[in-house]
């Protein structure tokens, strides 16, 4: 099966709370727990993007963690210089950037710890903190100003 | 190419040298070893092998055989055919390793020349270290002289990477009575072994990077539990495979396999089972006491130690004129029967005429076996049989100084 075109694959993107998948017998298992990456064959995957590849599920990419979170970063791009300094330091490859321009944040996986706020550069940040149950746009609209240089 | 080694129809080699031998003509494509007293011969000569043209494959030198194992583990993994050899202090430093590679269902073949373990320390033979790792999810063969020692590890490739079975594979041998002792030995010419192990067929292979796999995944109680059951199953399973690689190795060499060998057990009133070298000791005295004293002695010998030949011990045991048995264990048995002793008796229990069953420890350390050994062994059991109960200990200390050691009694027979 090829990989590339694939329409559907980001549909895939954490379709299922983890460990909510299906529990088969022993007979069923794989031999040896040896997990596919992808359904099927691939070749040149390091220049397939995540959205296109068909993830099989026992890729952690079909599964979702958002319920791990109790605060979210949120992504102001008004702000954003495109440093890349959060998708670099990110731990669960949750920072969603195209040719090197940020696009926002992989909800899926991100697990809520910070980093990316801690690293950003700006002034204000562009990434910030808010409850998990707070809607983005309500966030946004609190945005702090441009913090004046101490003398 | 690896150049082909000229072979006499017969050699004088000892049990590492034949060893050594089988791993050489198998073209292993990577060997990760530590050397370690008395398997060293088995790493030398390979390496010799190598550093002569003899072998194609990589042979890694590693710093423990810890990483030894680990080095099999990766090297298996990515797809390769793969052996090791150790012993004693090494195996228990591997032990960790040996459950990962038989839960990744690795076809590794690890070649132990068994050895006491510390402490306190000594390099000879007993078999401390096949008991430490026989629940290790391997196969376990066992090797009873040096013919034995070349013959099974060319069969443990061709069972272990047999794609019903895909386990690790162990071929153990006593250390110095079978890997020290030179004895003639029929090699297979180069071609002709390399025919008989085949090809390696790799199986979810790291390198086949057009379907990339994840491998040692963590599980916890939502899933370890059935891929543990699978990997039994295919373990119990392994049986018919071992059973067909014997009989085709039967049919190219002449030379016999069965997962239990037994020695004149079809009249036998009294029998000994036992393990390692001391098999044969054990058929030469049986033989003896036939003649001298008409007592019929017969001897069973596992060769299969996982999957336990429970089916065939038990086969070998369900005999009318079978009154006494004992088994024997060169394993210091840390606070309980011998665990040969267990395992027939759990076999034996399901048997009709239910023999009297004893224990003995005996050669721990490399402590000598002879003759006139078994044959004392063999008449207690002969007034076991005769008092239709247990006349000593259920277990007993053979051959170690000072006052007689034995454990628990019964009057039951």
């Amino acid at each position: 099966m090829s990989m590339t075109g694939s329409a559907g694959a980001t549909a895939k993107r954490g379709v299922r709370e983890l460990g909510a998948e299906e529990k088969v017998g022993w007979d069923a298992v794989p031999q040896g727990v040896v997990l596919t990456s992808f359904d099927g064959t691939t070749d040149n995957t390091a220049f397939i993007k995540p959205e296109d590849r068909v993830y099989s599920d026992f890729n952690s990419y079909t599964a979702t963690v958002a319920s791990w979170r109790i605060i979210k970063p949120v992504y102001n791009r008004d702000i954003c210089i495109d440093c890349q300094n959060c998708w670099v330091w990110c731990p669960d490859t949750s920072i969603i950037s195209r040719d090197k321009q940020m696009l926002g944040i992989d909800y899926d996986h991100c697990k809520g710890c910070g980093v990316c706020v801690e690293v950003c550069p700006t002034n204000p940040k562009s990434l910030l903190m808010f409850g998990e149950k707070m809607d983005n746009d309500e966030a946004l609209a609190t945005w702090p100003e441009k913090k004046k240089k101490e003398k | 190419m690896a150049e082909k080694f000229d072979l006499n129809e017969v050699e004088v080699w000892d049990g590492n040298y034949a060893s050594s031998q089988a791993l050489r003509q198998a073209q292993i494509d990577v060997v990760a070893a530590y050397p370690i007293t008395p398997s060293t011969p088995i790493v030398e000569g390979y390496g010799a092998y190598k550093a002569n043209g003899y072998v194609d494959g990589e042979f890694v030198m590693v710093e423990s055989e810890h990483a030894a194992m680990s080095g099999c583990v990766g090297a298996a993994a990515a797809g390769g055919r793969v052996a090791t050899a150790t012993s004693s202090q090494g195996f228990a430093l591997m032990v960790e390793v040996l459950y990962q590679a038989s839960g990744m269902r690795l076809p590794i073949v690890l070649t132990v020349v068994n050895r006491a373990l510390a402490s306190p320390l000594n390099v000879r033979g007993d078999h401390s270290d096949m008991y430490l790792g026989r629940d290790a999810g391997w196969i376990n063969l066992d090797a009873f002289n040096s013919q034995e020692a070349y013959d099974l590890p060319l069969m443990a490739f061709r069972i272990g990477e047999h794609l019903d079975v895909r386990l690790p594979v162990m071929v153990h041998q006593d250390g110095f009575t079978t890997s020290h002792k030179a004895q003639n030995v029929r090699p297979l010419q180069d071609e002709v072994a390399y025919k008989f192990v085949g090809k390696y067929v790799p199986v979810d292979d790291m390198l086949d990077f057009s379907r990339p796999v994840t491998h040692g995944a963590q599980t916890e109680e939502d899933w370890h539990y059935e891929h543990k059951a699978k990997q039994h199953k295919a373990l119990m399973d392994s049986r018919s495979v071992i059973d067909s690689v014997f009989a085709e190795f039967k049919e190219l060499t002449g030379r016999e396999y069965k997962r239990v060998e037994s020695y004149m057990m079809e009249d036998a009133e009294v029998a000994m089972v036992v393990l390692g070298s001391s098999v044969e000791t054990a058929v030469l005295a049986a033989k003896q006491m036939r003649e001298e004293s008409g007592l019929k002695v017969g001897i069973i010998a596992p060769r299969c130690i996982r999957p336990f030949p429970y089916d065939l011990v038990r086969e070998t045991l369900d005999r009318e004129g079978l009154k006494a048995v004992v088994c024997m264990d060169k394993s210091a048995p840390g606070g309980a029967m011998g665990a040969l002793f267990n395992e027939v008796s759990a076999a034996a229990y399901t048997t009709k005429s239910r023999p009297i069953i004893t224990n003995y420890i005996y050669g721990l350390g490399g402590r000598d076996f002879a003759i006139d050994e078994v044959k004392r062994i063999m008449n207690e059991q002969k007034a076991h049989a005769d008092a239709g109960h247990i006349t000593t200990h259920i277990q007993q200390f053979s051959g170690v100084r000072g006052p007689k050691l034995g454990f628990f009694d019964t009057r039951r027979g």
